[in-house]
């Protein structure tokens, strides 16, 4: 096994410090795996954390100047390691201004996730700062659990897809945060979406009732296209979640998304979906009982 | 604004016993935040405007008017309609798309009221997003009547609101009470604490600058909860001017200038009961 990996770009290596803040808000552990093409950072939280799942994807070479890798064996040429996801962001916030990083695996008395960073200096010698990251190398078996989830298909539950281009998602993400500072008294939430392209939270107390309508935010061709005639039984899907689920997710945005999707399984669960040109963030909040 | 027109053309006005809109939000909550002391507060509609009135320990009632002509449409069926509402609640929704918001976004309201048992209605728009808010109304309480008349008023004093703010955020919260002194002759306006620390006096000349008007007929001394004054610093802060008035029960009336993002004119009035006879001789 082996993993060696360097950044030299200045706006990559600021990109890849924001992502790993981003995991840092979203998990506290996480899961790094790397392949030849792409590295990917996973939460699978069956329970503890409620059953949030998060599946963040690069593609490597849109990052790192020089990468190296070696699997556990040819057929499997893929390295799983576990990592409390702060560490490595706490690594790289010396990095923003650096020179370059270097990321590699290594052996000191315990698996590490070794971080060298060398900065800029006025003299001609440069500094270089090692972070000695302790992770657990994950085995074979334990793989499975960790794969990427599947979003239910349209014939388990109805589902409606809202996507936008460009910068709209940011807009709806700020206009969420103060609905949902509101609605933290109540830890339910009703997220309702048509064909039609809307979108409507909802919260209901014994005080207020609060309805918050989002419109014109458009089904993708793939909402709109494939099944169609089979989803004009139900023409609107619903899902009560945790509140404070989608709040953590909206709080540790940090990489404005280019496109957003959210997909919403009937009482199943909300499937958020945001890509920012060479990263990709999946998230997924379970429904309440 | 799609959705708000549409629910414009769908209900009848008439069935509505108060119906206001409003382009800038912040100029409706931008006042109730200055009266927020108590989670519950009581709101009179005629058709001069809305009071919404907050009280505390009997002692102490905050008022803040917002006349009809700060809204872009206010109509009201009934001569007066009344109801009590959770201040924290309506305050939340009122900001529900953050109460600071860009440059150049104003969030438009439209609120209406059924009548008697039927909840509040605000509907709230945004860069073509629409909330719509529900919020359940009490039974009204009466209200303190402070019969407090002008013509009983024995000092007044008007003060441009800097002046004060810096006095009343250091208040000395040690002191159970702040003492008022307004006399014609020297101290002239006085305001002094009594804490763990010792006593403070703060003095404003007749004829500083930020003094606006100064008409003392008589020298009173009067002593006021401070815990109950405090919250006023909330409207103090968003103020111009304030007028300071006693009458001669040494009831104590201060009055907020608040002007609001379009330059128009609000008031709001908090009415305090003194804590305590003075004698005379002490200042």
């Amino acid at each position: 096994m082996k993993f060696r990996a360097k950044i030299v770009d200045g706006a990559c290596l600021n990109h890849f410090t924001r992502i790993s803040n981003m995991i840092a808000k979203l998990a506290k552990t996480c899961t790094l795996r790397i392949s030849p093409d792409k590295l990917n950072f996973i939460l699978c939280d069956k329970l503890a954390n409620g059953g949030v799942s998060m599946w963040c994807e690069l593609e490597q070479e849109n990052f790192f100047n020089e990468f190296q890798m070696e699997g556990v064996s040819a057929e499997n040429n893929e390295i799983y390691l576990e990592l409390t996801s702060e560490n490595l962001s706490r690594a790289l916030k010396t990095a923003q201004n650096a020179r370059a990083l270097k990321i590699k695996l290594t052996n000191k008395h315990f698996p590490c996730l070794t971080v060298s960073v060398e900065l800029l200096s006025m003299s001609s010698s440069s500094r270089i700062v090692t972070h000695d990251i302790p992770i657990k190398v994950i085995p074979r078996k334990l793989w499975k659990d960790l794969q990427e989830p599947v979003v239910p298909d349209a014939d388990v539950g109805y589902f409606v897809i809202w996507l936008c281009e460009s910068c709209y998602p940011w807009s709806f993400f700020s206009f969420c945060l103060p609905f949902l500072r509101l609605c933290k008294i109540l830890n339910l939430q009703v997220i309702e979406a048509n064909l039609d392209g809307e979108l409507n939270l909802k919260i209901e107390t014994e005080l207020v009732c609060v309805t918050t309508h989002f419109k014109d935010l458009g089904n993708p061709p793939l909402a709109s296209e494939s099944t169609h005639e089979d989803r004009n039984v139900e023409h609107v899907a619903e899902v009560h979640i945790d509140i404070r689920k989608l709040l953590q997710f909206l709080a540790g945005q940090q990489v404005n998304p280019t496109k957003a999707l959210c997909n919403i399984v009937n009482n199943k669960m909300v499937h958020f979906d945001l890509l920012h040109e060479d990263v990709s963030l999946q998230y997924f909040i379970p429904a309440l009982s | 604004m799609p959705l708000l027109t549409q629910q414009i053309q769908d209900e009848e006005d008439d069935q509505y016993s108060l119906v206001a809109s409003l382009d800038n939000v912040r100029n409706l909550s931008t006042i109730l935040k200055a009266i927020h002391f108590r989670e519950h507060a009581t709101c009179f509609a005629t058709k001069n405007g809305i009071k919404v009135t907050v009280e505390n320990a009997k002692c102490v009632q905050a008022n803040a008017f917002i006349q009809a002509g700060i809204f872009q449409e206010f109509k009201v069926q009934e001569e007066s309609v009344t109801f009590r509402i959770n201040l924290t609640v309506l305050l939340d929704c009122l900001s529900i798309f953050g109460s600071s918001p860009m440059p150049g976004t104003l969030t438009a309201l439209r609120m209406c009221y059924q009548g008697y048992g039927y909840p509040l209605m605000l509907f709230l728009e945004e860069g073509g997003v629409v909330t719509v808010c529900k919020i359940n109304t009490q039974e009204p309480e009466e209200t303190l009547d402070f019969d407090f008349c002008s013509t009983n008023v024995i000092n007044k004093i008007i003060l441009q609101s800097e002046g004060l703010r810096e006095a009343f955020s250091e208040l000395d919260m040690t002191s159970e009470v702040l003492q008022i002194t307004m006399s014609p002759d020297k101290p002239y306006f006085r305001l002094s604490t009594f804490g763990n620390a010792g006593s403070s006096h703060l003095d404003y000349p007749k004829d500083s600058d930020l003094m606006e008007a100064f008409h003392c007929n008589q020298t009173q001394v009067n002593r006021y909860k401070i815990s109950l004054l405090k919250p006023s610093t909330k409207a103090l802060v968003l103020s111009c001017k304030v007028s300071i008035r006693t009458d001669n029960r040494g009831f104590l009336s201060l009055q907020y200038m608040i002007r609001n993002e379009d330059g128009q004119i609000c008031f709001v009035e908090y009415y305090c009961c003194p804590d305590e006879e003075v004698p005379e001789s002490e200042s």
